[in-house]
């Protein structure tokens, strides 16, 4: 294969550290399947390095910031450049969750019931007012996370109401919107979904269980912290519904290639969206190659096939 | 997909149940991952204690090391002593002279920087549950190697004239009444990573009686003494007492760290199981290191060079204070340092130097949150500020930058009904002229049932008495 892949991976976002390990690990995959792979940072010379390369595919793992919300893939069609995932129209749907999470819930999946709400409404309009007004309509506990950073960073679990003004602190430390959402008591489980010739294919839902009990980026990034049981410990129809789940989100936010759901399956069997990613991580702990692999398939042909899909269109 | 899969549980780390147990600290970590931003080169990095070497005479250090293999290439390249090269050990003892040091060669131990005789005199004194005092805040990297070899450490009061000698004696005392029992005290007497405060000569030697009035090991460790800025290199602690004292000396940042050259100065008996220590770690400390550091010292006017650095490093550390001065809100204090590399900075209550790291990212600055420097969480409204590396006008930007995330911070905590201001004088917080701002400690609370002490009118003694949970 004389394919030229360039990985573009680390950036400027707070998930630098994470999408260099995505971007390395994909690299080494991808060199062993026998494609010439290019790494490279989101820096001043990736233009030329573009335009320079002959016919590459791009494959961005950029996490947070202009990596997921749609920036960088301007640029790459600017530059009209073949790359692997979602168009930069759509990661702009998906990444802000304002507009992402209620398209996908129009489709009838349920999803929390939340608020998305930029710091300066608290300012404007009284923070203890708006406060109380949010928790009297989504009661306790509470999620509060940034829109727009993943790996649960700025992400705080409110179980007393002394604590909200503390954790929307933090959230807005990462970013200028944050999500506060009830917090749905369940199984928390990831589906990854990998587009094929026939359409979107969703991979088992992967079962997420910290040894901690919470799923924060000390659980998620060392190895040994957390267990991944990969097809979740579920009755069957309950994994399918997660897989519809998972597919009514892929298409509702028009994705392509590849995204995660997250989702939490209520004790009934209900499965609850969260967010859909459009860079899900690909490091050593991360949920997509591991259910790829329980799924019987290695990680790497899906890569391939990623880029070989890329390459044709 | 129709075909049920097969189920698989993984915990992704097949040697979990197998690490021991002083690995349990060493997990993943959202503040450390940040600072991969840190590295880049948008972002102004007063995070890093990198020195800067970038005027050493590269051209003359390469052709003496070309030499040095080419005429002795055998010997240099080849396995040595376990206590350092003869050589190198007397040229340790002309630098220590400038401190006011009489070393005996045959006393020198030398290892893979400081950082390695850390951890071999940690290895030869503590068993598991031994206590450690060590100022407060610590060197991230002794603390790192104390908790490596499971030690207690307990933290005792610095004010600005460094490790409070009262502050000391209570430590030990209360310590050992509990029964406990405490092998050396920790301290950085000069330019101290991380607050950039110096004891004077009249505090080396209070610490010194004390440490004689209850028998005391004291380990001084001492990288940055002959990097003073206003000042001219103090007496080491070490040369008023032999046999009280292990000194740790390097080259790090008088020549250059990547040798990986550093010593220890210590009483003949435990000089000895230095000795035995290093060769069960390393055989030798690396040959080659030694013998390019000698040719260095034998053919350069090192001493010249360090006059150089501490110029340069003057003009780095007048951009920040400028910087601070010119950009930092009123209620947030920090110190004077006169040498070294580092200035700590005290915010107002409340504010917390870890969350604000994102939004420091996000101005692109960066900065080490002071919480790293204690052992039981203190230090969260501190951060550790190094003008080492970056030019004094990245330094300077990088202060506006941060003044710039205080102030966003400031606003936002205020939103949502937290009442700290940044533009008055809080009661709690010294004034801006009082470097003992921010040396929290100790955690001595739990020790004894009289504190704490109440605080008194001068600031040192309530500062050091403040618990900043
Ligand atoms: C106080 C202190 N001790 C020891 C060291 C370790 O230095 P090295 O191992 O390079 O000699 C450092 C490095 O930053 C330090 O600041």
């Amino acid at each position: 294969m004389d394919t030229t892949v360039i990985i573009l991976s680390g950036g400027l976002s707070h998930e630098r550290e994470i999408s260099l390990h995505s971007g390395h690990r994909v690299s080494e995959e991808l060199r062993g399947h026998g494609f010439t792979v290019v790494e490279t940072d989101l820096q001043g010379n990736l233009i030329e390095l573009i335009k320079e390369s002959d016919h590459p595919i791009v494959f961005p793992l950029l996490h947070g910031g202009s990596g997921e919300d749609g920036a960088v893939r301007e640029v790459l069609e600017l530059l009209d450049a073949t790359y692997i995932g979602s168009s930069a129209a759509s990661c702009r749907v998906s990444f802000d969750k304002a507009i992402a999470v209620p398209l996908v819930a129009q489709t009838g999946v349920r999803t929390p019931k939340r608020v998305v709400l930029p710091h300066d409404m608290f300012r404007d309009l009284g923070a203890s007012t708006l406060l109380d007004l949010i928790s009297t309509k989504l009661g306790l506990p509470l999620i509060v996370k940034p829109t727009m950073s993943g790996s649960a960073l700025g992400y705080t679990k409110v179980t007393s109401l002394d604590d909200l003004p503390g954790a929307m602190v933090l959230a807005y430390s990462f970013g200028r919107v944050a999500v506060i959402e009830e917090f749905i008591e369940g199984t928390e489980v990831a589906v990854p979904v990998v587009d094929y010739a026939d359409g979107p294919r969703a991979y088992p839902p992967v079962e997420i269980r910290p040894n901690s009990g919470v799923y924060d980026f000390e659980a998620r990034y060392t190895p040994g912290a957390t267990d991944f049981i990969s097809p979740a410990d579920l009755p069957e129809s309950t994994l399918d519904a997660c897989r519809a789940v998972a597919l009514a989100g892929h298409r509702a936010l028009g994705l392509r290639d590849l995204s995660r759901a997250d989702i939490i399956v209520t004790p009934e069997g209900e499965p609850v969206f969260l967010e859909m990613s459009v860079a899900p991580g690909m490091t050593d702990t991360s949920v997509l190659p591991l259910s790829i692999e329980s799924a019987g398939e290695s990680f790497a042909d899906v890569l391939a096939h990623l880029v070989r899909q890329a390459a044709e269109r | 997909m129709g075909v049920p899969e097969k189920r698989r549980e993984t915990n992704l780390d097949m040697y979990s149940d197998a690490y021991a147990e002083r690995t349990s600290g060493m997990v993943a970590s959202a503040v450390r991952s940040l600072f991969s931003v840190a590295n880049r080169p948008e972002v102004v990095s007063l995070a890093g204690g990198m020195p800067n070497i970038a005027d050493l005479p590269l051209d003359s250090i390469s052709d003496s090391v070309a030499a040095l293999i080419r005429e002795h290439g055998p010997k240099v390249m080849q396995y040595g002593a376990a206590q350092g090269e003869p050589r190198i050990r007397e040229q340790i003892c002309d630098v220590m002279a400038l401190e006011g040091i009489t070393g005996d060669p045959d006393d020198v131990v030398v290892s893979c920087g400081s950082q390695q005789m850390l951890d071999l005199v940690t290895r030869t004194f503590i068993d598991p549950g031994d206590v450690i005092l060590a100022e407060a805040p610590s060197y991230v990297g002794a603390l790192g190697t104390f908790r490596a070899y499971q030690a207690q450490v307990i933290h005792v009061a610095m004010d600005e004239h460094g490790l409070e000698p009262e502050a000391l004696r209570h430590a030990v005392l209360t310590c050992r009444a509990q029964g406990k029992s405490v092998k050396f005290v920790y301290t950085i007497p000069n330019f101290n990573n991380p607050t950039g405060l110096t004891q004077t000569l009249e505090r080396r030697r209070e610490i010194l009686a004390v440490a004689e009035e209850v028998d005391l090991l004291i380990v001084e460790d001492n990288p940055y003494g002959l990097l003073g800025i206003d000042i001219d290199p103090l007496p080491a602690i070490r040369s008023l007492d032999s046999e009280r004292v292990i000194y740790l000396g390097s080259f790090s940042k008088t020549f250059a760290p990547g040798f990986r050259v550093g010593w220890a100065l210590a009483p003949g008996p435990v000089k000895d199981k230095l000795i035995l220590g290093q060769e069960a770690a390393t055989l030798c400390p690396p040959v080659f290191s030694q013998f390019a550091i000698s040719t260095y010292l034998e053919t350069w006017d090192w001493q010249g060079q360090i006059v150089k650095f501490r110029q340069m490093y003057r003009e780095r550390r007048d951009a920040m204070l400028r910087g601070l001065d010119d950009h930092m809100p009123v209620a947030a204090t920090w110190t004077k340092p006169q040498g070294g590399f580092f200035v700590w900075m005290t915010l107002p209550e409340g504010f917390d130097s870890q969350q604000l790291l994102a939004r420091a990212v996000t101005h692109r600055v960066a900065y080490v949150p002071g919480d790293a420097f204690y052992i039981d969480g203190l230090g969260t409204r501190n951060m550790r500020l190094s003008y080492c590396f970056p030019t004094p006008e990245q330094i300077y930007e990088g202060t506006r930058r941060l003044g710039e995330v205080l102030k966003e911070e400031a606003e936002l905590r205020q939103t949502f009904g937290f009442v700290d201001s940044l533009d008055n004088k809080s009661t709690s917080t010294p004034a801006l002229d009082s470097p003992s701002t921010g040396i929290t400690g100790p955690s001595l609370e739990s020790l004894s049932p009289t504190s704490p002490v109440a605080p008194s009118e001068t600031g040192a003694t309530a500062s050091s008495h403040r618990t900043d949970h």
